[in-house]
């Protein structure tokens, strides 16, 4: 580890760093983790340089920690995000995102003639696969594949 | 929600299909009766259909039952803007049991939730149309004695066919051997292949409509629509090759029939209706028996 990566993920007392997002999903995520309800201090980066994504983005959130349920609705979008858990400044846990058996409120339907996008419908899907994540969905059965997943 | 519903053909196990089919061939025998007296199943078309409405609406009035709603969306209050939230909320208020034809797909397992009564799906656009789906299940039961170990032939368009799809799902409980017969353009999805595969289900593809059909217990046709093709002149190669005409049938087994979920454009030409293999007008009648005993069991009766 370069010194310049363990400042980033250091610099808050107790809380979680979101690690390797994507840069382009970055407000996605924050989006998913309704990260603007949040009362305890967001600290939020971009573009920094990473080897593996080109460009990624990290969120750093004092005093929170997250249930497996609201990281795992991350796989959907970005199957490789890191979680550190951060206690007394130091990384305590590290937890890779999996994704759940069941989907509901976050995404979209791909099929435009299904009863979701036409009412409002909280849409429920099934995880068919996980990679490349696959969901049903439980209203029209239609499949909405790991390309065409949009987020609410 | 109450799950007495019926939205997908998989929401019945095997054992319930068999105990629905067992029921419509008492409907059969005595079809009249007035076990419904005194109830009101409210018969919602958000859609014209008028084949699937009045084999409902004639299995309700054989049971005694009254039937309220209305037959196309332009004389109901969707018109007026309500939701499908809203006008399910007050007609199951109203009624013991919703009959419902809806053109968007999911309308009918969205009701279901919403409404306190069993709904039962009529079909919901490209997805779903269980009674259809048991009525060719019933047909299947009365002219072959079984549902188990049968040669299942599907012909035409085996990728829009929502027909297809659902009767395979429900034929899957019962170990058949399919043939498909498609043009390429509308050969069975991957997602029903890798269905069967995972269930050790045998099937065979096929391009040809010919004397491989001698094997088939059940000659199950659909259309081959031209909106279905991107290029015109695909359909133009393809359309005169999946009709079924009545010499094709000369060394085909006794216990063939031909079944076909109506309306029939020109897949099977006029001289197979003199046929006695041909079956796809009783097959309509037995949506009736079919249905009065989908009825039932939603009520409990
Ligand atoms: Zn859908």
């Amino acid at each position: 580890m370069t010194a310049k990566k363990e400042l980033q993920v250091r610099a808050i007392k107790n809380g979680t760093v979101i690690d390797h997002i994507p840069a382009d999903l970055l407000f996605k995520v924050i989006n998913i983790l309704e990260l603007d309800k949040c009362s305890t201090s967001v600290t939020i980066g971009n573009n920094y340089k990473s080897d593996i994504l080109g460009k990624k983005g990290i969120i750093k959130i004092s005093e929170k920690f997250f249930e497996a349920e609201e990281i795992n609705k991350i796989s959907l979008i970005a199957p490789n995000v890191k979680f550190n858990i951060i206690k007394d400044y130091q990384v305590v846990e590290k937890s890779v995102v999996e994704a759940p058996n069941n989907v509901e409120g976050i995404v979209k339907c791909m099929n435009p003639k299904c009863i979701t996008n036409v009412e409002e419908v909280y849409t429920k899907f099934k995880v068919m696969s996980s990679s490349p994540i696959t969901l049903k969905c439980h209203y029209c059965e239609k499949i909405t594949d790991h390309k065409n997943i949009t987020i609410k | 929600m109450d799950n007495r519903s019926l939205v997908s053909i998989d929401d019945y196990t095997k054992e319930e299909i068999l105990e629905v089919l067992n029921r419509a061939a008492e409907f059969e025998k005595n079809p009249n009766s007035n076990i419904l007296e005194g109830k009101v199943i409210s018969s919602l078309f958000f859609e014209p259909s008028t084949r699937t409405r009045l084999s409902f609406e004639t299995a309700i009035s054989r049971m005694g039952g009254k039937i309220v709603g209305f037959t196309d969306a332009s004389s109901s209050s969707t018109s007026k803007g309500e939701t499908l939230n809203d006008t399910i909320k007050m007609v199951s208020n109203y009624s013991d049991l919703i009959v419902m034809r809806h053109p968007i797909e999911g309308s009918a397992r969205w009701a279901s939730e919403v409404s306190d009564v069993p709904v039962i799906n009529a079909g919901d656009g490209a997805n779903q149309h269980p009674t259809q789906t048991m009525l060719d299940l019933y047909s299947i039961l009365k002219t072959q004695g079984t549902l188990e170990n049968l040669n299942i032939f599907m012909v035409g368009d085996l990728k829009y066919g929502r027909t297809v799809h659902s009767l395979l799902m429900a034929l899957s409980h019962f170990n058949p051997t399919f043939h498909f017969i498609a043009p390429v353009e509308l050969e069975i999805p991957r997602a029903y292949k890798i269905f069967m595969d995972k269930n050790k289900i045998t099937y065979h593809e096929h391009t040809e409509f010919n004397s491989i059909i001698n094997d088939a217990d059940i000659l199950y046709m659909t259309r081959v629509q031209r909106e279905r093709f991107a290029d015109p002149l695909e359909y133009e190669k393809v359309k005169n090759v999946y009709i079924l005409k009545n010499d094709m049938l000369k060394d085909t087994k006794d216990n063939l029939r031909i079944l076909h979920p109506l309306p029939r454009v020109n897949e099977i030409a006029i001289d197979v209706d003199a046929n006695p293999k041909a079956y796809y007008f009783e097959q309509a009648l037995n949506g009736v028996y079919a249905r009065q005993a989908i009825i039932a069991k939603a009520l409990d009766l």
